[in-house]
């Protein structure tokens, strides 16, 4: 990552939202694109060493994307994401949710209502997200939910970080 | 019944209870005079705190106090840590690939 690019993550424990802002030294268009397009999408929307792969993809509001992320041990989660509104090239909002290849939703697993806006200056775009959780519990469950595996690396840099501000 | 920090902060009144004795160890009394709620209340808020691991008793002649287990609090940072880092992961695949497809336009 170029480390010009802003990127701010904040956890708003008492509204149960998380806000990500993350520039991209692109233009509005083609992140725009990468963000809704499946052929983009499956190739960087889930964390390594997870991989991305689109069943169906609606981009319209009351549409849905279906996707799955599979891990390296070939273990398959479900995802789907129902889009609410979409301003085209401006922002787009959406309810996701764990759900089985048919896109029957997992009702034990919580749902994230996220709100992204893109906006563009000298050809970087700024991604604002906002995730909100019913509980901090729903977060963590989130988390968990078969994303371990890909953790080790992460977790081992945060000892360090950890250690750092002790 | 599961029990843990996220359990422990899920409850505002546990979360005030929280900001409360990280500055000072303190009795249930005197953790009570700052609530409207009863007592028992308190006692019960403090019961799962302390089942929670987040906060430690100890006895003082013939009161009990209350404080902050503050490496416990770090677990709360850590596990946000890891929903960081899965957007930085994801961030990083979506820099290389913003990257690959301009140099392909050119």
């Amino acid at each position: 990552m170029n480390s010009n690019l802003q990127f701010d993550f904040i956890v708003d424990k008492e509204t149960k939202t998380v806000n990500v802002k993350r520039e991209f030294n692109a233009g509005l268009a083609l992140v725009w694109d990468a963000w809704t397009k499946p052929e983009l999408l499956d190739q960087w929307w889930a964390p390594k060493p997870y991989q991305n792969k689109t069943k169906s993809m609606d981009f319209r509001e009351g549409g849905t994307w279906l996707y799955c992320m599979i891990s390296p041990e070939n273990e398959i989660h479900w995802c789907k994401n129902d889009y609410l509104k979409i301003e085209n090239h401006k922002s787009y909002s959406g309810l996701d949710a764990f759900c089985d290849e048919n896109g029957v939703i997992n009702e034990a697993m919580p749902r994230t209502m996220w709100t992204n806006i893109f906006t563009e200056k000298n050809d970087i775009t700024l991604v604002n997200i906002t995730a909100k959780y019913n509980s901090l519990a729903d977060l963590e469950m989130v988390i968990n939910m078969g994303f371990k595996e890909g953790f080790t690396m992460g977790l081992n840099q945060l000892d360090v970080l950890l250690s750092s501000i002790k | 019944m599961r029990r843990d920090i996220f359990q422990a902060i899920a409850d505002p009144t546990r979360r005030a209870i929280i900001v409360l004795i990280a500055l000072q160890a303190m009795t249930p009394n005197a953790i009570a005079e700052h609530f409207d709620t009863s007592r028992q209340a308190i006692s019960k808020h403090l019961r799962i705190l302390t089942e929670c691991e987040l906060v430690k008793q100890e006895q003082q002649g013939r009161e009990i106090f209350y404080s902050l287990e503050i490496d416990k609090m770090k677990e709360i940072d850590q596990w946000l840590e890891q929903f960081k880092k899965i957007w930085e992961s994801k961030f990083n695949q979506l820099d290389n690939l913003l990257s690959t497809i301009k140099k392909q336009k050119k």
